[in-house]
């Protein structure tokens, strides 16, 4: 066979297509972009995620590691061929169970589950976790689809909830049908034919000066163009806290940070395809790099404007720590460590800008659409209305796609050669220039009374911002907010300092550096009932925040749901402390261990404003249209807000259809971040909600408990007295299009924190405590979580189905942390040496979810989605202490730390 | 564009490969992941239809083991006890989709200290069938193999099997891997053991550890002092001073060279125990 005759012949799905494609081009290539068959996900083009995973004669492959000359011949199938008039019984499971979220690993894992199913009809738990392996996924934990793929054999029907019932109810989520049939449009699954493919040209450096060379003759020579920051019609300055933007959409003159763009190359997919950026023309001068925060103060700055690398600082102050802790009968010291954890959604960054007359348009995976719009429209020079974001399907964001990543590039690219210009990051460059948890050295002194009453605390905490400020703000402000715990602390000192370094952006991630005070608070506390003598749980219990009780920001605390988390751990902590013991006495080289923590954490933006604004209007034809622009990035707003709507108004959630985040046509819902949606877009969907109804109530003069239901050109309300209907066609129109229309906004009520940290940064607090059980390997420090009990207070579970995918999801990501996640710059940029956890790694997760209503919250709920992995990485270490003796305060614990802290425990 | 080439004998393959500059490819889960591109620069000659390097078979000398073999297929093969290692390795490598593409003899090939499939083969005293247009030889696999990412292979020659001894397939054999996570990882340490047992004593014993040096290394010394005790016993006869000296670990981001050391011989423990337990 040779390259330049072959036309090939592949066999997908049952039919036969003709491909004239090179032989040695990746199978997962050839589908996406030859045959358009874009249901396949391509997420590391190293068989290290699996979510290009096809069959070939049956048999699961990374078709990113296939060349198409081997598919030949072979029958194969991919997520297009599942589906036939309906969908099969294996994607119903996957949407009966919860088991999509964000969708990106979905075709994958569906692959390789149809492998299994195909030999073994009714497997076993332990069989779809091994057949399941070789895929990761970010979101779920594994559990809801491991419970699919055991659950396939059943054809189960599962009913809507009725008319003013749907809140409560475990629908499926609403948005699900394409992100199980491989239809879900992600950034990368979506381009007009004639689009240019954009690559950028990256530092190799942590820190170096530079200069171009020849640019034009360069690109001439390959019939591309280069664009650089002398480009950029705009302010080449973005970040997501405009007073702190520094950010740099292309380096001028010096690159900060290993990764960072210089330029971008634009040209037609088949030159850029085979366009070698190894000689692209620039002159690097390498600059000795500033890398450790523990010097960095007096170092070289990283930028100019922020002379000694301190990017900001943040305190609370209550009372007086140093005399709490002077007068406690016990003290305990924690210094923690904890290392750059990377998001790694299954998606690469990807997105097409196109124009659209004089509005450019960029449909890229995002968390918040409005905030990439003003971004874009900053950096290139355009009024924000001449910017259009549609979000497409994002692949998993965890925080990392609230920034602006390639939006700015494809549409600088855009502007200049006025085509549709599309980018796909490729992995490694996904890792190296998006943003990381903050890595964290903290030190804590905590002090409790004779009685076990804590009476004070001090905690310091160091982060490590990176080049650019991104969201640590956030982060140093939060985090002495939250470093407490939910637990009462009077006299109390919380300092916090991002600084600045030329390692990777540390930006939000789930918890906005929370996580990381939990470690170093939740330790000392295991150490404070040790002295005391105390249950580690009743301990805990004992120092909850109670209802109506103080905040150390002074704040006082309404809906306070932490108490009864912990009461809620109680049964299983007694029996596992049975169990615990009796396999302890049963074994030698292998010792189980209990721990426990908690989490508490407030939603929404830190004292400031962050409103949603929710539209729903109803059409002349008698549709009724849900604007709902909380950005679902897997979590299920699409699904939660569109419940609170449904009961707020009255009708049955099948009633209405959605319109989604897209800029030009729904209000702004703000960024998908800080736990918010179902608190704040939810509140706001609730007054929309409720404002239509009371507007149809008033056309019809029906009474307060009327049922309103939508029929062709009319709308139905039906209480005691009968039925009124209102004829569409004629009212006048009421705005956008609609002939009945509600706009609200909820911004939550908040107020400003004085240089002491003292005031009311959120409306709205969410609580938890996780009880893990894990397994110590003595001799080798291997852990293995056996089993971990979470109890959330939701203040009201909006759908019980998703706030498990929720609790699931943060706990794999919380033991990930725990026990394997470290980015190492420069040395963990794929999917292989970088480890998140497998479907073998995850525990069985028993959720408690608990009712404590919160006054301010629509229906009473609260947040969830960042307070599920605040307590896992503590309550595992606390488990590997009870297990091993080994007191962990470096965090991932990974094996050979463990053996270390077993080793020096003297056990 | 550079050619793409399907040889289904070994000499068209050698005849191919003979003219230099192409680049041999089977399961492509080490080429893919070491380019950037959509394709393999070729041209490429496309192993994986050699019929000489297809499949296992017992032969007169022992079992020939073709190294166009997948891992998958390596799992489901019909071997005697003494494969037993390298079934449980065959699992490890990788995820089902990289057993399914990934073949033998490009697990060897691409010399990773890491590899899986060595040290099982190590224990198995297996040797490497090389094939240029200029001819075939013998070597044994601790030959092959010569360092990081190095091994003995000339240019235009070709990896076409590997020969396990029927001596040497006697007894039976384990795999011990570690790693962070269960699934997909790469090996912090591991070790594979083969005994052979007679008269309720060890009659041949044939250990090796794999990702604690440049190269997997057979232990002739730990070896040595497993000759003649009872299966149950050699567990404990297994020390860090009769493995360290075989070893030179070092230090990365996975584990330092001491705890690998220390590993090392606690999953050799373990593995002895295992073939103890079985009755080896």
């Amino acid at each position: 066979m040779n390259r330049e005759t072959a036309m090939t012949h592949l066999r997908i799905n049952g039919q036969t297509h003709p491909v004239a494609a090179d032989p040695a081009r990746r199978l997962s290539d050839v589908l996406r972009e030859d045959l358009h068959l874009r249901g396949t996900k391509v997420g590391c083009d190293a068989g290290d995620c699996g979510a290009c995973t096809v069959l070939l004669d049956g048999a699961p492959v990374c078709a990113c590691l296939t060349p198409m000359a081997q598919a030949e011949g072979c029958e194969i199938r991919t997520i297009e061929g599942l589906r036939g008039a309906a969908l099969g019984a294996l994607q119903q499971a996957f949407l009966r169970h919860g088991a999509a979220q964000c969708g990106i690993c979905t075709p994958g894992m569906l692959m390789a589950a149809t492998a299994l199913l195909d030999v073994v009809p009714a497997p076993s738990e332990e069989q779809a976790r091994e057949a399941l392996g070789g895929v990761l996924c970010r979101c779920t934990g594994y559990g809801r689809i491991i419970a699919a793929v055991c659950d396939a054999g059943r054809a189960l029907a599962v009913p809507r909830p009725e008319s003013g019932q749907a809140v409560g109810a475990a629908m499926m989520r609403l948005d699900g049908i394409p992100k199980v049939d491989g239809s879900e449009i992600f950034g990368a699954d979506h381009w007009p034919e004639d689009a240019l493919v954009v690559r950028a040209v990256r530092s190799p450096h942590f820190a170096a000066r530079f200069s171009f060379g020849d640019l034009e003759a360069w690109a001439g020579a390959r019939d591309v163009r280069v664009f650089t920051a002398a480009d950029l019609p705009g302010e080449n300055c973005f970040g997501v806290i405009p007073p702190f933007a520094d950010q740099p959409a292309l380096a001028e003159g010096e690159a900060r940070l290993r990764g960072e763009a210089v330029a971008i190359v634009v040209g037609e997919a088949g030159v850029m395809a085979a366009l070698d950026l190894g000689d692209f023309p620039v002159n690097w001068q390498e600059l000795a790099p500033v890398m450790d925060p523990c010097t960095a103060q007096g170092a070289r700055p990283v930028q100019a404007g922020r002379p000694d690398n301190v990017l900001i600082r943040g305190r609370v102050v209550q009372g007086d720590a140093a005399a709490g802790l002077a007068g406690a009968a016990h003290l305990a010291e924690v210094t923690a460590r904890t290392s750059f954890v990377e998001h790694a959604y299954i998606e690469p960054e990807a997105g097409v800008a196109w124009l659209d007359g004089d509005v450019l348009a960029i449909q890229a995976c995002t968390q918040a659409p409005v905030m990439d719009r003003d971004d874009v429209a900053k950096v290139l020079g355009l009024a924000p209305d001449k910017v259009r974001i549609i979000p497409a399907a994002a692949g998993g964001g965890f925080g990392s796609k609230l920034d602006v990543s390639l939006q700015p590039l494809i549409g600088l690219a855009a502007l200049k050669t006025g085509r549709p210009c599309r980018m796909v990051f490729s992995r490694t460059e996904s890792m190296q220039s998006t943003t990381k948890r903050h890595p964290a050295q903290m030190r804590t002194r905590i002090g409790v009374d004779a009685a076990g009453r804590i009476c004070g605390m001090e905690f310091e905490g160091s982060f490590n911002t990176g080049a650019y400020a991104s969201w640590g703000p956030t982060v140093a402000n939060r985090v002495p907010v939250h470093a407490s715990g939910p637990y009462r602390t009077p006299n109390y000192r919380a300092e916090a300092v991002a600084i600045h370094t030329n390692g990777p952006i540390a930006g939000a991630f789930r918890g906005f550096g929370v996580p990381q005070a939990a470690v170093a608070q939740e330790v000392a506390y295991d150490d404070l009932a040790a002295m005391l003598g105390m249950d580690r749980l009743a301990f805990r219990r004992l120092n909850a925040l109670a209802e109506g009780e103080a905040s150390v920001c002074g704040q006082v605390m309404r809906g306070v749901g932490i108490g009864a988390c912990l009461d809620a751990l109680r049964p299983r902590w007694k029996a596992a402390q049975a169990e615990v013991a009796a396999f302890n006495a049963a074994h030698t080289g292998v010792k189980r261990g209990i721990g426990v923590a908690s989490c508490w954490y407030g939603c929404g933006n830190t004292a400031l404003p962050n409103p949603s604004t929710v539209r729903a209007g109803i059409s002349r034809d008698g549709r009724l249209w849900l604007h709902q622009g909380a950005t679902d990035i897997g979590q299920g707003s699409n699904t939660v807000i569109a419940q609170i709507f449904a009961d707020a108004l009255g009708v049955a959630v099948d009633e209405i259809a959605l319109i989604g985040p897209d800029t030009a046509l729904t209000p702004d819902c703000g960024k998908t971040s800080a736990s918010r949606q179902t608190v704040v877009t939810g509140k706001a969907a609730l007054l929309a909600g409720r404002a239509l109804r009371a507007r149809i109530l008033e056309r019809t003069n029906r009474a307060g408990d009327a049922r309103i239901s939508l029929a062709a050109g009319k709308v139905v309300v039906t209480d005691a007295q009968g039925r009124a209907e209102i004829a569409l066609a004629d009212l006048p129109e009421a705005g956008h299009g609609y002939v009945l229309m509600a706009e609200e906004t909820y911004d939550p009520p908040t107020q400003p924190l004085d240089e002491n940290g003292q005031g009311v940064p959120y409306a709205v607090y969410g609580y938890g405590a996780h009880l893990a059980e894990v397994e110590v390997d003595l001799a080798l420090g291997m852990v293995r979580v056996v089993r971990i009990t979470a109890a959330h207070d939701l203040g009201r579970v909006v759908n019980p189905l998703l706030a498990l995918g929720q609790i699931e999801g943060g706990i794999a990501q919380g033991l990930g942390m725990a026990l394997m996640e470290e980015y190492i710059p420069g040395r963990t940029e794929n999917l292989h040496d970088y480890l998140i956890p497998t479907t073998g790694d995850m525990p069985e997760v028993e959720a408690i979810l608990i009712e404590v209503p919160d006054p301010e919250g629509p229906l009473g709920a609260k947040g969830l989605g960042e307070h599920v992995l605040i307590p896992t990485a503590p309550a595992i270490l606390n488990a590997i202490r009870d297990a091993s003796g080994a007191r962990i305060t470096h965090i991932p614990a990974l094996p050979h730390r463990v053996r270390a802290a077993i080793r020096e425990s003297g056990r | 564009m550079a050619p793409y080439h399907r040889p289904e004998t070994l000499s068209d393959a050698l005849g191919l490969l003979a003219v230099g500059g192409a680049v041999a490819a089977a399961g492509c889960t080490d080429l893919f992941p070491a380019t950037g591109r959509a394709a393999l620069a070729g041209p490429v000659v496309d192993l994986t239809r050699v019929a000489e390097m297809r499949g296992i078979a017992e032969t007169a000398e022992g079992w020939r083991l073709g190294a166009a073999t997948r891992w998958s297929e390596v799992l489901r093969a019909p071997l005697p006890p003494a494969f037993d290692g390298l079934k449980a390795a065959a699992r490890e490598v990788g995820s089902v989709q990289i057993q399914n593409s990934g073949t033998l003899g490009g697990n060897l090939c691409n010399a990773s200290p890491a590899a899986d499939g060595v040290p099982c083969l190590l224990t198995l005293g297996a040797e490497v069938e090389l094939a240029s247009a200029g001819g075939t030889r013998r070597l044994p696999l601790s030959d092959f193999i010569t360092g990081v990412r190095r091994t003995a292979l000339h240019p235009g020659e070709v990896l076409v099997a590997l020969q396990v001894p029927a001596a040497q397939a006697r007894g039976r054999g384990a795999f011990r891997k570690l790693g962070a996570r269960r699934y997909l990882v790469i090996s912090i340490a591991m070790v594979a053991a083969r005994l052979e047992v007679s008269g309720g004593r060890i009659a041949a014993a044939a250990l090796a550890v794999g990702a604690c040096g440049p190269v997997a290394t057979r232990l002739p010394a730990q070896e040595a002092a497993l000759l003649g005790l009872a299966p149950q016993d050699a567990a404990a006869a297994v020390s860090a001073a009769l493995l360290a000296p075989a070893l030179s670990p070092i230090d990365d981001i996975r584990g330092g060279a001491d705890y690998r050391i220390e590993a090392a011989v606690e999953l050799l423990r373990r593995a002895v125990a295992d073939l103890a337990g079985e009755g080896a």
